[in-house]
This record gives C-alpha cells, structure tokens and sequence, in this order.
C-alpha cells in the first residue's frame, strides 16, 4: 500500500510551522510519530496535500519538573515516558499506562502529543490527562493558549483544536507522594485499542478516601472523566457498597459502540470491571 | 511534488538519495538500495516483519517515510553479521535453537531482540516475550525464538546457556 503524494516540510520552530500551517491551509497535515496517521494513508483514508515534520523542532521534546507540575514536550515519545525516572518518582501511572500503548516498536516513535492530540477514542493517554487533570499548551497563529485537557475532547477525532494549532506541551499537576495508581486496560492482543479501560488516581488518610479521580478510556465517542463515581467514593473507606456505587455511576456515562471487541452492554460492563479492579490496585499502593 | 534529497548511513555506508516524501522506509531499503532482508508482513503495522535499527530504536520501517530517516544511522538484517562475516551471537541463536521455520519474520525478529539485549543484557523469559510482542511468528508458536534470544544473551554475556525444561 503505497500513500498518495505530498509535499514534505520539516520546519525547525513552532513559529515557522505555525506559519507553514497558516500558509498551507486544510490540506496541510501535522506529522508527529506518524504511527496513527501512516496507515491512514497507506489505505487512503487521509490524502493530505502537505506534511508538517515536527521531529525537526528540538524544544518540543523532553520532560521536565517545573515546581509542583511535570511538563512533557508534545514530541516526547511513549518509550521516553517509560524510561523517565522523573516520571517514574512523580507520576508512574504515565509509564504504567505507556507500557500498554501499542507494542515495542510503535513506543519509540509514537509520540505523547500525538496520543492526546489526535481524538482518537481508543488512545489511552487522553482518559489518563482528564484523570490528572493535565492542562495542554497550544500555539496558533493568534499566539498560544491552554485548554484543560477535561474540556479538550469533543467528539471522536474531534477536539477543542483549531486548524492550524500545534499542541506544544502538556503541563500536569504532581499528585501528592501518598497518592494511589492505576491503569486498567481489557485488550484483546497485545496492541489493541481498549475493549474498556480505567485510570484511577486516589489518595488516602486513616483509612478514608481522602480524593478520587477516574478516568475511562473507549467507551464513548470521548475519552470520560467519572467525576461522579469519584466523589461517591470521597470520604468512604472504599468499602464494597461504596465501591459498589462508583463503579454503577462509571458505567453510567459510558456509551461505548457495538464493534468488533464487544456489543456495548458487555463493553460497559468491563469499564466497570477495569474501574473495580483500578481502585482495588490503587488503594494498594496508597499511602496513609 | 518536489523529491526530497536524504543522507543516511545504512549498514555503516553513506547513502544519499533523492526520495519522493511519499516513499516508505521498507521500499527504499529493498528496491533503491536493493536490501532485500527487511520484509513487507502485513503492511500495516502489526507484524513486526519490516523491523530495522533506526537510531537505538526499533522501528518499523512499513510505517516510517524514507524523510524520516534522513541523517538516521540504519542496521539491516545485511548488518547483522560479524566483521568477519560469521554469524552474530543473535544470528548463531536462531541458527541453534531451531528459532525459524519458514524465515519470514526472522530478520524482524533478530533487528528487534538485538535492540531488547543492547536495553536488557539479561531479559526474564517474560521479558523477551514483551519485548518481542510487536513481533509475529506464524511458524514456531515463539518458544524457540524465546530461546534463540537466550542463547544469544549468555553468548554475548559469557554465561552458560541452560535449555529450559520443556
């Protein structure tokens, strides 16, 4: 299978490729990994006119600790996440999920931004920045804004993104160091997209929930953030009736579509599933 | 469309080309520059056949633009060899421990164990077998690849190799 023809442009600034974007119009495509937008062309599905490299922008990669946040470059790649040892002290939920993104190879050049920013409803980074509450950096031609990721997601492949917006960087609160993790995700191979999948982040003190946040991944048309079946778990001792109810409140947000990992109940039913199991891992490893 | 002009190191040889932006990694190497080791598996992705060293990393070169590697340094399978042209410790592996049948995704195969063992010198059974997962075999059912990738780990680290029990 063999792409359709473009120009290729590898502009060495935000600026430039903001220009480049502006100039060139709809039919200028951004190119990150390229590991979700390469098939697209193989088969056809994407025809863009013009590809905007942005591997040749350095100050896009790398991550960061800024005071109480952690700041990950767009072009950051998912193997670099789980190599972070930053990452790994502050926020190791980010590698956990990464090791589940896709395989070995797609890791290393699959980049962050491109997971988040793509509004692709099977991504599984984007139910996690919803989670941590991330806050996504994007540069346009009118200059640079931030949108919560909690308010980026729209529609499948549709998000609060303008044409020709480039997304810059992800700034993400630092939980506190007590704090309780997990990412659950149903697949069927190593590989896939989520039949259901849960990001939960708690934190604990004398043996009461103290803060939940929850995050689901394909089960809608967006990634979701459960806020709900989260706060129904603040001040309990996530004991069974109070779990019980959290996991009732996730699943009623969910409207995940028939295909080929499930008809929707059952689909539902395991983003249950992956939420009970997340908050059993995370209070595990919740301190206080 | 403007051809794009690219300078790469393949194999540890120069290679400047002028590439349409649209060609893949995979028919550069096999038919610009004729190396023919790398293979077209499925064609999108899942299969790991078309696995080469880009850099320090495995990637797979059916979803990779020949632009994108430009001032990349490549390893082939055609790399793979000693110097003296005998068989690498990995090579030797799949050689011993019957770790192909058919031979088709093997050059994939070795190109990806030999990034994991330069990140893992000693990997778990478990390991090799995550390690390798953007990999497919539809020939050996994976146990003598994981032992391959045994015996090549104690060959380069100088320890015994022990079969493990069926």
């Amino acid at each position: 299978m063999i792409p359709g023809t473009f120009d290729y442009h590898r502009p060495a600034s935000v600026e430039d490729a903001v220009a480049l974007l502006a100039r060139l119009g709809e039919d200028a495509n951004i190119l990150a990994g390229g590991h979700s937008l390469i098939p697209l062309m193989k088969t056809r599905l994407a025809s863009p006119e013009h590809l905007v490299d942005l591997s040749g922008i350095g100050n896009l990669k790398g991550i960061s600790v800024k005071g109480d946040e952690v700041v990950i470059g767009a072009m950051t790649t998912q193997f670099e996440l789980i190599s972070s040892e930053d990452l790994g002290r502050h926020i190791p939920i980010i590698a956990e999920t990464s090791r589940l993104i896709a395989d070995p190879q797609i890791r290393y050049k699959g980049t962050f931004g491109g997971n988040v920013a793509n509004g692709d409803p099977g991504n599984d980074m984007p139910a996690l920045m919803m989670c941590l509450g991330g806050i996504y950096s994007v540069t346009g031609p009118d200059g640079s804004r931030e949108i919560a990721a909690r308010d980026f997601y729209q529609g499948a492949y549709f998000t609060a993104l303008e044409h020709g917006e480039i997304l810059t960087a992800v700034r993400i609160p630092i939980p506190s160091p007590d704090h309780g993790y997990a990412y659950e995700k149903l697949k069927r191979k190593v590989g896939d997209y989520a039949t259901a999948a849960a990001a939960v982040v708690i934190t604990m003190a004398g043996g009461k929930c103290t803060s939940a946040s929850i995050g689901l991944t394909n089960v809608s048309e967006t990634p979701l953030w459960a806020s709900d079946a989260a706060a129904l778990l603040v001040g309990t001792s996530l004991d069974k009736a109070s779990v019980d109810a959290a996991v009732a409140a996730a699943e009623a947000i969910t409207q995940p579509a028939s295909d080929m990992r499930g008809p929707a109940e059952y689909r539902t039913k395991m983003a249950g599933v992956m939420v009970r199991r997340a908050l059993e891992r995370a209070q595990s490893r919740a301190k206080g | 469309m403007a051809k794009s002009h690219i300078e790469l190191t393949i194999n540890g040889k120069k290679v400047e080309a002028l590439v349409e932006p649209r060609t893949l990694l995979i028919h550069f190497l096999r038919e610009h520059q004729n190396l023919t080791g790398a293979h077209i598996g499925c064609d999108t992705g899942h299969c790991g056949a078309c696995t080469v060293e880009m850099d320090d990393m495995s990637v797979k070169s059916c979803m990779t633009f020949a632009v994108q590697a430009n001032g990349a340094n490549i390893t082939t399978i055609e790399g793979m060899a000693n110097p003296d042209g005998t068989l690498s410790a990995l090579q030797e592996g799949f050689r011993m421990m019957h770790g192909l049948q058919c031979g088709f995704c093997t050059p994939g195969m070795i190109l990806r164990a030999h990034r994991l063992l330069k990140e893992n010198p000693a990997p778990t059974e478990d390991e090799i077998r995550h390690g390798i997962a953007g990999n497919l075999c539809r020939c050996t059912g994976y146990v003598n690849i994981v032992k391959a990738i045994q015996y090549a780990a104690a060959k380069i680290n100088g320890t015994p190799f022990q079969e493990a029990a069926e």
